[in-house]
C-alpha cells in the first residue's frame, strides 16, 4: 500500500509482519485470544513488585525477552515511603505507551518518517474519593489528557490523523475510556 | 408435495435492485420471475419513517431504462415517491413480478437450487438475491425496559411516548431522527461513535455531485486498501431538505441536542457511554477534510474549479470536554431508546455453505463463490463505492446479469 520513496521510511516497525497477522488471524480467530499477565507481590506499606514474565497466545505459551518488574508506591504527601510509581502513574505511562507505538505504526504504515514523538499524559483525580471523604466523588480519575509534540516528515494535518487513528486502534485507550468486567477472587 | 416448476433465473427482491435485475433478464431474453414478499418497492413502502427524503438529489435517481423526469433535479424524493418510481419503473418492462410471496428456503438441488414460498416450488439453475441490505436492524447486545424502537419501525416523534429520549447512532438515520425529536419538543441525548461528517453542500454544489463527478463512487471492491472496512463506513450526516442544509453535530448541538459517547452500557438505571467522543469527533472532522481534499484536487485536475465557488473549510464539530460517562434514566426522564445502530441483511432462508464464521455471505463482488449460478445485489460497496444506492445498481446488475448468461450458457453447453 505505502509506496515508498528514497530514503524509505523506517520507524523501527514491522508493519509487514503486522499487517500479515491480521490476515493469518482473521482466519484463525482462537489464535488471536491473547491472555496478559502480571503478578504484583506487596513488600511492604503500599510498596509493591510487579512483574511480568510470560502470556499466552497465538494457541500457545510465550515468555519475554527477559523478565521485567515495576515498583509501585505511593509518594510522601500519602505518608508512604515513594519507593515507586504511584499505581495510577503506572496506568498513564501505559496509556501513553500505547498510543505511542500506535502512533508509530499508523506512521510506518502510512509512510511517515518520524523524528521524535512524546506523549504527556496528565491524569486529574479527586482523591475524596479514594478516600472515602465524599460519596459522590468517583475513585478514578476524572479526565485524562495527553498531549502530543511529533516531529515528523508530515502535514499538521497527517500528523494529527496519526495520532488520532492511534486512539481507534488502541487497548489501553479502550480499556480507560470503556467498561470492563472485572472479576476478583481469592485463591 | 407439488411438483418443482423448472425456470432459468429467480430474482428473489422487488426493490430496485431486484428489478433492474429483471430488466436486463428482460432484455436478453431470459425467462425468470421476480418473488417479492411484499409488494414492489415494500422497503420503501413499510420500512421508512414518514419524513424520510433520500439523501441522494433526483438527478441522481436512475436505473437501467428509466431516470428521474420531473421538474425537480436538485431537490430530495420522499419515501413514497421513491417507492411510486419503483413501481412505475416494474411496470415500465412488464417485470415478472409475484408478490406476497415470501421466499422461505433455498437449497441445492438437481442440477441447482429449490426456491420455496409459501405457494410455490420452483427449480432453478440461478438464483439473484435482491432482498435489500437494510431490512433488519443491527442491535447492540443491550437491554432495557424502557420503549425501544429501531428505524426500521420508527414513524414519527407521536410514537415515542417519553419526553426524554436516547437516540443511538449518529450517522444518517441517527442525526435526522434526533433533530426530528428535539424539534418535536423531546429532550434528545445523542450517542456518537464512529461516525461519517459531510456537508450537504461544498463549494456551490451538492455532495453527492462531488462523490459521483470525481469518480469516488465508480471506486471498486477489488482495488481499494481495505474492503472490509469500506464495507462497514456508516451512512454519512447527510439530510434532504429543500434548503439544502447540512445536519452535523454542531447543528444538533445548537438546537440542544445533547450529545454524548458511544453507548456501552444500558440497564433499568444507567446509560453509561464511552469516553472516546472526542476522538470520534476529531476522526469525523479529519475524514471529512481528507475528502474535501480529495474533491480539491480533482477540481483542479479536472479543470473545473471555474464552475464552482471557491474551497472552503467546515467548521471544526465543537465538542464538550466532559460530557457525561451516565446518566440517570429516571432522573433525566429519558423512557425510550430509538436504535439508529444499523441494518443487517436476513439471509436466514438461505441454506448454502456460503457464510463466513460471523455469518456474513462470502461472495466475490456479488459473485457467491460457494454456490455456482447464486448471485447477490445491492449490498453495501459489493461492487462499487455506489453499489447500495440506486444510481448505483445499473453498473452492478449489468455485471452480475453477464457474469449469470456466461454461467448458464457454459451450463446448457455441458448439458447438451
Ligand atoms: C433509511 C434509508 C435511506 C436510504 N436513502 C438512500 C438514498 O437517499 N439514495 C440511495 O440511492 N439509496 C438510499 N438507501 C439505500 C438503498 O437505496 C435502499 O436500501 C434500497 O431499498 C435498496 O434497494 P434493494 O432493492 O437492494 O433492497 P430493498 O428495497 O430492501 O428491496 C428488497 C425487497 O426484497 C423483499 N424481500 C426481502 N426478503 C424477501 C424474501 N425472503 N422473499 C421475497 N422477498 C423478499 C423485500 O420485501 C423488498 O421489497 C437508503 C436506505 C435506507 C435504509
Amino acid at each position: 500500500m505505502t509506496t515508498t520513496q528514497t530514503p524509505p521510511v523506517d520507524n523501527g516497525v514491522n508493519v509487514g509482519a503486522l499487517l500479515d497477522a491480521r490476515v493469518a488471524l482473521s482466519g484463525n480467530p482462537e489464535l488471536a485470544r491473547f491472555t496478559w499477565k502480571a503478578t504484583t507481590e506487596w513488600i511492604n506499606g503500599t510498596h509493591s513488585l510487579g512483574t511480568v514474565e510470560g502470556f499466552r497466545g497465538l494457541g500457545g505459551e510465550h515468555k519475554h525477552r527477559s523478565t521485567f518488574t515495576f515498583e509501585a508506591d505511593h509518594p510522601e504527601v500519602f505518608a508512604a515511603e515513594d519507593l515507586g510509581a504511584t499505581p495510577v502513574e503506572i496506568v498513564l505511562a501505559g496509556l501513553g505507551a500505547c498510543l505511542t507505538a500506535g502512533v508509530a505504526s499508523v506512521a510506518q504504515n502510512r509512510g511517515i518518517q518520524l523524528r521524535s514523538v512524546k506523549a504527556t499524559i496528565e491524569g486529574d483525580h479527586d482523591i475524596l474519593g479514594i478516600l472515602g471523604a465524599d460519596p459522590d466523588v468517583r475513585n478514578g480519575f476524572n479526565q485524562v489528557r495527553v498531549t502530543f509534540e511529533i516531529d515528523a516528515d508530515a502535514s499538521r494535518a497527517d500528523i494529527e490523523a496519526l495520532v488520532a487513528q492511534s486512539q481507534k486502534r488502541s487497548a489501553v485507550f479502550d480499556a480507560l475510556t470503556n467498561p470492563t468486567q472485572v472479576v476478583v477472587t481469592v485463591a | 408435495m407439488l411438483p418443482a416448476s423448472r425456470i432459468p433465473v429467480v430474482v428473489i427482491g422487488a426493490g430496485h435492485a431486484g428489478l433492474a435485475a429483471s430488466w436486463f433478464l428482460t432484455r436478453e431474453g431470459v425467462e425468470h420471475v421476480v418473488f417479492e414478499r411484499g409488494e414492489v418497492a415494500n422497503s420503501w413502502l413499510t420500512e421508512r419513517w414518514e419524513s424520510m427524503r433520500l439523501l441522494t438529489p433526483n438527478w441522481q435517481t436512475r436505473l437501467p431504462g428509466m431516470a428521474y423526469d420531473g421538474d425537480d433535479r436538485d431537490g430530495y424524493a420522499t419515501a413514497v415517491e421513491v417507492a411510486g418510481f419503483v413501481k412505475r419503473y416494474a411496470e415500465s418492462f412488464g417485470a415478472p413480478v409475484i408478490t406476497g410471496s415470501p421466499v422461505e428456503s433455498v437449497t441445492a438441488a438437481g442440477d441447482g437450487y429449490e426456491v420455496v414460498t409459501p405457494r410455490h416450488r420452483w427449480q432453478a439453475r440461478v438464483v439473484v438475491i435482491a432482498t435489500g441490505a437494510c431490512n433488519q436492524p443491527k442491535l447492540p447486545d443491550l437491554r432495557a425496559p424502557l420503549q425501544q424502537i429501531s428505524t426500521i419501525h420508527y414513524r414519527a416523534p407521536e410514537q415515542v411516548e417519553a419526553e426524554g429520549v436516547l437516540v443511538v447512532g449518529a450517522s444518517a438515520s441517527g442525526v435526522q431522527i434526533a433533530e426530528e425529536l428535539a424539534s418535536a419538543g423531546r429532550r434528545v441525548t445523542l450517542a456518537v461513535g464512529n461516525h461519517v461528517r459531510m456537508p450537504r453542500t461544498y463549494r456551490g454544489r451538492d455532495v453527492q455531485w462531488w462523490m459521483e463527478r470525481s469518480g469516488l463512487l465508480d471506486d471498486r471492491y477489488d482495488e481499494v486498501d481495505d474492503i472490509v472496512r469500506a464495507r462497514r463506513v456508516p451512512s454519512p450526516q447527510l439530510i434532504g431538505t429543500p434548503e439544502r442544509r447540512s445536519i452535523g453535530l454542531n447543528e444538533l448541538a445548537s438546537i440542544g441536542v445533547r450529545i454524548v459517547g458511544r453507548l456501552v452500557g444500558l440497564d433499568e438505571r444507567r446509560a453509561v457511554f464511552s469516553g472516546s467522543l472526542a476522538n470520534m469527533c476529531q476522526l469525523a472532522d479529519l475524514k471529512q477534510n481528507r475528502m474535501l481534499d480529495t474533491f480539491d484536487a480533482w477540481a483542479r485536475d479536472a479543470g473545473v474549479d471555474g464552475e464552482v465557488d471557491d474551497p472552503h473549510r467546515p467548521e471544526p464539530t465543537r465538542v464538550d470536554p466532559n460530557p457525561p460517562l451516565g446518566l440517570d434514566l429516571e432522573k433525566e426522564g429519558i423512557g425510550a431508546v430509538v436504535w439508529a445502530t444499523g441494518y443487517r441483511s436476513d439471509h436466514s432462508w438461505l441454506h448454502l455453505p456460503v457464510f463466513d464464521r460471523k455469518g456474513e455471505l462470502i461472495h466475490d463482488g456479488g459473485i457467491v463463490t460457494g454456490a455456482p449460478g447464486v448471485y447477490r445485489l445491492g449490498l453495501t460497496f459489493l461492487r462499487r463505492r455506489k453499489s447500495s444506492f440506486i444510481c448505483g445498481i445499473e453498473d452492478d446488475a449489468a455485471d452480475i446479469t453477464a457474469h449469470l448468461l456466461s454461467y448458464l450458457q457454459a451450463v446448457a453447453r455441458k448439458g447438451a
